[in-house]
């Protein structure tokens, strides 16, 4: 008895240390002081709807060519095939278009619900798959605000399919290529911290031309990937009423409180053991 | 005592073991029962089913879509199943932490039904993986992902299985003749079974937990950031429902088993049993209440999801408890029965509700399971009765221990 209470002890420390450690692991930045997260900056008043984006995206990973041409009215999806879309939409100041992708978030709900760490914030800001780990529980498309992760369905080996910022170029020294591609310029990569001043300037330096939003500055606690407007949001079909913290903060409060459950029910259960030993010597006589 | 099933047990002393296994796994009894008739085809339909979704994947036998990509093998299998197997551990938790003891007789039982459920359920988790081949990914540390709920929920489920398992070895001991294991394996009883208790309180509510970051997904009136102790304490009623009902099956049709002494304390033990449920659904309905005021939530309730809800709340938590509590009074076995029932439909119900009705209820194409989903759920449930009942009827499970179990005390 004695030496199984000690064993359970045992692994009751090391089940605590383990889970009290990985969470504080998390909590600190990852990124080196030296590399700061990198994003990408969308001006939709510059955008003319060419889907230049979407062939280069697929041309660089390897992916089908979009057929499909815009129309305004219809909204198309990311499916697995597409990682990046541009919708048409009519809004009070005519027609604008609207790209879609991974926000690539600076705290993503994604790779905080992934278990296998398969979806990964990388130092560079990119949020990347990466297929030896994922094994396909699609948790992270339950968790993700922006519905970006997709799911090969019809496949006996699918892969999870979303924009990673073509981060095997940005490895060669390369941009994303829908960046490198734009014939408007309406993208622009660079550090997020960059990304953000310029679309200021640009609010400030255009009175009139933009509303006064950077989408993904706040959003979800910050995305890597910031939108600029000369309508509200909402009328280009982003979701404006996400919340402005970040989603893994969510379940924070329940992984908080694990530790202390697993220290302190044992210690509680045994309690009461001890206490109500001498019950069942009552129970019996009444029986 | 008096069974064939010890009298072999006894005969088998070390050289004959082999002999003794294969006798063991012969079907007893007669094989074409309306059940079996019943469940054979839908299980060999089942694994046909399960052998195309490896091969085609996951979208030629199921609905789910990228909007919707947990159904009714998470919702149902997974999530529902494991709340009905909590009655595990708040059952040891009675016995072995709070010594009542009046409830010994249906803790091997309810720990046997527990294991298997976790397994099974565990088990369908696997037919939902896209890349099972990965599974062992987080357990190795390829890498362990520890700020995600799912993780803790997996480390769990393996770790409960094991626990549950000790808890139950004794009964595998006696069943083989193995004294000295028996002696060893109960001596790690209660270690077990506190470790389990903690495990499981962790991982009902986490199972909730997983639900927290899709918040703008979930229908209001199913989401708060009080899911996890909402599952937490309906798991306590789901799984004394599910012990009820469980109870109240394998009374008859294991009948032979249970010895007179247990047969006659049964009634007892149900009209307990539904005292607690009675006081846990109070909790858990006075807790509903509170975070739907304080969510200020009355707007919603005139929408067909609002009058959906309602009728979870009225008919499902509030009249089951309001049973439970007339037939703890009035001593109506009958009505306990109902109440557990109706019970247990209320926790399929709240279960659904969060992962699959309520879990993007605006969306333009809704996902509704195809009857091969069901089919393979059928085929799981039925897979663990069979397991259930090929162990009932060969261990002491329900009937009582060797004779030399308590000689030796």
């Amino acid at each position: 008895m004695a030496i199984n209470r000690k064993d359970f002890i045992k692994v009751l420390g090391v089940t605590g240390v383990t889970l009290a450690l990985g969470k504080e692991a998390k909590a600190v930045p990852k990124n080196d002081e030296s590399i700061e997260f990198h994003g990408i900056l969308y001006d939709s008043t510059r955008c003319a709807g060419c889907q230049t984006c979407e062939s280069a995206c697929a041309e660089a990973n390897g992916l089908p060519a979009p057929s499909a041409t815009i129309e305004a009215g219809i909204i198309r999806k990311t499916d697995e095939s597409h990682r990046t879309v541009v919708n048409a939409f009519t809004t009070s100041n005519g027609e604008a278009y609207l790209k879609k992708q991974c926000m690539h978030c600076n705290e993503p709900a994604c790779t905080a619900a992934c278990l296998t760490q398969a979806m990964y914030k990388t130092k560079e800001g990119a949020v990347i798959w990466r297929g030896n780990k994922c094994m396909g529980c699609r948790y992270c498309m339950v968790s993700c605000p922006f519905d970006i992760p997709k799911f090969e369905y019809f496949s006996s080996n699918p892969k999870i399919e979303k924009c990673n910022m073509c981060y095997s170029r940005l490895g060669e020294g390369k941009i994303p290529s829908c960046v490198e591609n734009c014939p408007a310029e309406a993208l622009m990569y660079g550090p997020r911290r960059d990304l953000i001043s310029e679309a200021r300037k640009r609010i400030i330096e255009n009175p009139g031309q933009y509303i006064d939003h950077i989408y993904g500055e706040h959003e979800a606690g910050g995305t890597g990937f910031l939108y600029l407007s000369a309508v509200p949001f909402e009328e280009l079909g982003l979701n404006t009423s996400i919340q402005k913290a970040s989603y893994p903060a969510l379940s924070k409060g329940f992984l908080y409180s694990v530790p202390t459950i697993f220290v302190l029910w044992p210690a509680i259960l045994l309690g009461m053991r001890e206490a109500t030993k001498n019950n069942h010597l009552k129970s019996e006589e009444n029986e | 005592m008096n069974n064939p099933g010890y009298t072999l047990t006894k005969d088998n002393n070390g050289t004959s073991m082999l002999r003794f296994l294969a006798g063991e796994l012969k079907p007893k009894g007669k094989f074409f029962t309306p059940f079996n008739i019943i469940s054979l085809p839908i299980m060999l339909l089942g694994l046909i089913l399960i052998i195309i979704r490896f091969w085609k994947g996951l979208g030629a036998v199921t609905n789910l879509t990228q909007d919707v990509p947990w159904g009714l093998w998470i919702g149902f299998d997974v999530v529902t199943g494991v709340a009905f197997a909590g009655g595990a551990y708040v059952l040891t938790f009675m016995v072995y932490i709070l010594n009542m003891q009046k409830y010994h007789s249906i803790v091997r039982i309810t720990v046997l039904n527990g294991f298997l459920a976790y397994v099974f359920y565990a088990g369908a988790l696997l037919l939902d993986l896209g890349r099972p081949w990965n599974v062992i990914n987080p357990i190795i540390g390829n890498s362990f992902g520890t700020s995600s709920v799912l993780f803790l929920v997996a480390w769990h489920f393996l770790l409960y299985m094991i626990a549950q398992l000790i808890e139950f070895s004794p009964a595998i001991a006696e069943w083989l003749g193995a004294k000295r294991a028996r002696k060893i394996l109960s001596g790690m009883t209660v270690a077990a079974v506190i470790f389990g208790i903690t495990l499981s309180t962790l991982h009902q509510s986490g199972l909730g937990a997983l639900y927290l970051m899709a918040k703008d997904k979930i229908h209001p009136l199913w989401y708060s950031e009080f899911i996890p102790v909402m599952f937490f304490v309906s798991s306590i009623f789901a799984g004394l429902s599910m012990v009820i009902f469980e109870g109240s099956i394998s009374n008859k049709v294991f009948s032979d088993q249970i010895s007179e002494y247990n047969h006659k304390s049964h009634n007892g033990i149900i009209i307990g049993l539904s005292k607690i449920c009675a006081v846990a659904m109070f909790a858990y309905f006075f807790l509903q209440v509170l975070v739907f005021v304080h969510g200020k939530r009355w707007d919603l309730l005139g929408t067909p999801m609002g009058y959906w809800y309602l009728m979870e709340m009225i008919g499902f938590i509030l009249l089951p408890m309001i049973l439970f509590i007339y037939s703890y009074r009035h001593k109506n076995i009958t009505m306990v029965k109902v109440a557990a029932v109706l019970t247990m439909l209320g926790v399929i119900l709240n279960r659904l509700n969060v992962t699959v009705i309520g879990f993007r209820w605006d969306a333009a194409i809704r996902y509704i399971p195809t009857w091969m989903e069901l089919v393979v759920t059928l085929a799981v449930i039925f897979t663990e009765i069979w397991i259930f009942r090929w162990v009932v009827n060969r261990m002491p499970v329900l009937r009582d221990s060797p004779s030399w179990v308590k000689e030796k005390k």
